[in-house]
């Protein structure tokens, strides 16, 4: 078997007729009961489910096909980099990069974006240069920053956002100038649902010279990506928050940008050639993939990738803005709820307090009925110090989810404001 | 298992918080902080030059675990000595993490045994503990106290 060519189930054809019953069944997890009733899954901001053809990925690499990539000249080697590096068209294919060359596999979105900010940031920036980032990242996307600043002495803004949790477009104007050398944005806010307005963002910083970094670790699953069109130099996502494995994530950058870069780790995999006199590094992606890379796992994402891409866009949109309008307004039913992040332009992220609950209070409490929600403040403590609360529950959803998950959800609320009455 | 968690004295320390005010006179005062859920308490002790605990107060916001737990704290020490004090943190510290069955093993922990079921929860052993940790630090002198 050869695991370049594992086939997935759904066979690469297109889905148009959405069946959410029948996506089920590809979800293995979804069929688990937690406390004696059936799980209802609706943390899928924080990771998602693997389907079946992920884990069969993975365990074919495991079972039959274990071997290093881009070292070995026997069988199982060339197999497994042929099966590495076919994934690597596949990310390609699916964030419309021009080469596969600016492909960069990373452990994650963290990882990516910490390594354009010590690769990128330390070679081409300098003291007194200005990052802008906005209110509502994650805080991977605040550190590595402040980091950079720290070392270097580059000065960070924020773009301020309003009460509705959408970026305020003329103070980011405010804060362009030619002094902004770099701009990295999340696309779609993991505690808001936002979806940012990225193009406008980039042109705007390009007109100043800056380049601009994309956070898709949210926006991956909510809308299709062409970094050609739109024209960010760099660009992150996360397998895990696709349906594919934890521990592997993809950097997007602009050759142009990738080449003129200094390695971000030594290591094996990013040499040509070392001696103690000179060590000479290798081409990209390779440069930037020192040791050896999480093969399984970038297997897995292909896999992941393709089986995603078996569905339409507007299929999966439109069922995951029912459910999104489904579910607020089912919120807003429950006395005593407020929503926060209330943004015209929003994926399905339902981040929420209710009164009298804390919380993690209610986390506990509608986990005993089965109910998976995130609760705390989401890798975003500045957002929740905008909004004055400690923290949020989050119901964030996918396109396995239901209405009548909704409806659990929900009726375990009242259960909970019935406790604690 | 929903209710051996939020039993009655729990919710009712939860509304009505006993002690929950900043206490004029302190001598000894700590910060506490859960960053995982943004709970955020002060501890406010007042020592007697005998070494009793005259009075115990706190403030901060929290979950009912956290809110309920520090109330308790500042009930079950008030008119204890340090010493007394800081076995009943010891004695705390286990029953959260379920080391200690008050049921066959001696203790002083009296009513502080409603939270005897949360080692079920890990994820919520932090909040239980925080106020006792905040506490255990103002008498350590220990200005700031963080659960991660």
């Amino acid at each position: 078997m050869i695991l370049k060519f594992l086939p997935n189930q759904h066979g690469g054809s297109l889905d148009m007729n959405f069946n959410v019953q029948k996506l089920r069944q590809e979800f293995p997890n979804l069929n688990i009961q937690v406390h004696g009733m059936p799980l209802v899954y609706l943390d899928n901001a924080a990771t998602t489910l693997k389907p079946r053809c992920v884990i069969d990925a993975i365990n074919a690499y495991y079972v039959t096909g274990v071997s290093n990539v881009h070292r070995g000249v026997h069988f199982l080697s060339e197999q497994a980099t042929a099966a590495f590096e076919y994934s690597r068209q596949v990310v390609r294919q699916f964030l419309h990069a021009r080469r596969v060359e600016e492909i960069i596999f990373t452990k994650g979105a963290t990882e990516a974006l910490n390594l354009v900010a010590q690769s990128y940031g330390r070679h081409f920036l300098k003291k007194g240069d200005e990052i802008i980032i906005s209110h509502m990242e994650h805080h991977s996307n605040i550190v590595p920053w402040q980091l950079l600043c720290e070392q270097i002495g580059c000065v960070l803004k924020v773009i301020p956002i309003n009460d509705r949790g959408e970026l305020i477009l003329e103070e980011y104007l405010k804060l362009l100038s030619d002094k902004t050398k770099l701009v990295s944005l999340v696309w779609v806010s993991n505690s808001l649902g936002t979806v940012n307005p990225v193009k406008a963002v980039i042109e705007a910083a390009h007109s100043q010279g800056a380049v601009v970094v994309i956070d898709a670790a949210q926006a991956v699953t909510h809308t299709m990506i062409n970094v050609q069109e739109l024209d960010c130099d760099f660009l992150v996502f996360s397998g895990h928050k696709v349906f594919g494995p934890t521990g592997v994530g993809v950097l997007y950058g602009k050759e142009k940008y990738l080449s003129a870069m200094p390695p971000y780790q030594g290591g094996g995999d990013m040499i040509k050639s070392v001696t103690f006199a000179k060590t000479t590094y290798n081409d990209l992606p390779y440069k930037f993939e020192a040791g050896t890379p999480p093969i399984a796992e970038v297997i897995g994402l292909r896999s992941a990738l393709e089986y995603f891409q078996t569905h339409s866009w507007e299929s999966m949109h439109q069922y995951k803005q029912e459910l999104l309008d489904y579910g607020t307004k089912a919120l807003l039913s429950i006395d005593g709820v407020r929503i926060v992040g209330t943004a015209k332009d929003k994926t399905s992220i339902l981040s929420f307090v209710v009164d009298g609950i804390h919380p993690h209070d209610l986390g506990t409490l509608v986990d005993q009925e089965g109910v998976a929600i995130r609760t705390g403040h989401h890798c975003t403590q500045p957002v929740m110090e905008f909004f004055k609360i400690p923290a949020t529950a989050r119901a964030s959803l996918a396109f396995y989810n239901t209405k009548e998950e909704l409806d659990i959800l929900v009726r375990a609320i009242n259960r909970a404001k019935e406790i604690f009455k | 298992m929903r209710d051996e968690l939020y039993q009655q004295t729990i919710l009712e320390h939860n509304r009505n918080p006993r002690n929950f005010k900043k206490l004029e006179g302190a001598t000894h005062v700590a910060e506490g902080y859960n960053p995982l859920c943004g709970d955020h308490l002060w501890v406010y002790v007042k020592v007697d030059p005998k070494g009793i605990i005259e009075e115990a107060a706190f403030e901060g916001s929290g979950c009912a675990i956290s809110k309920a737990s520090a109330s308790m704290m500042t009930v079950s020490i008030k008119g204890k000595s340090v010493e007394e004090a800081n076995i009943l943190f010891e004695e705390f510290h286990q029953l959260v993490k379920g080391d200690l069955k008050p049921d066959t093993q001696p203790n002083h922990l009296d009513k502080l045994t409603v939270f005897s079921g949360i080692w079920q929860y890990p994820a919520r052993v932090k909040c239980a503990s925080l106020g006792w940790h905040t506490m255990h630090g103002a008498l350590e002198k220990t200005k700031t106290v963080s659960t991660e």
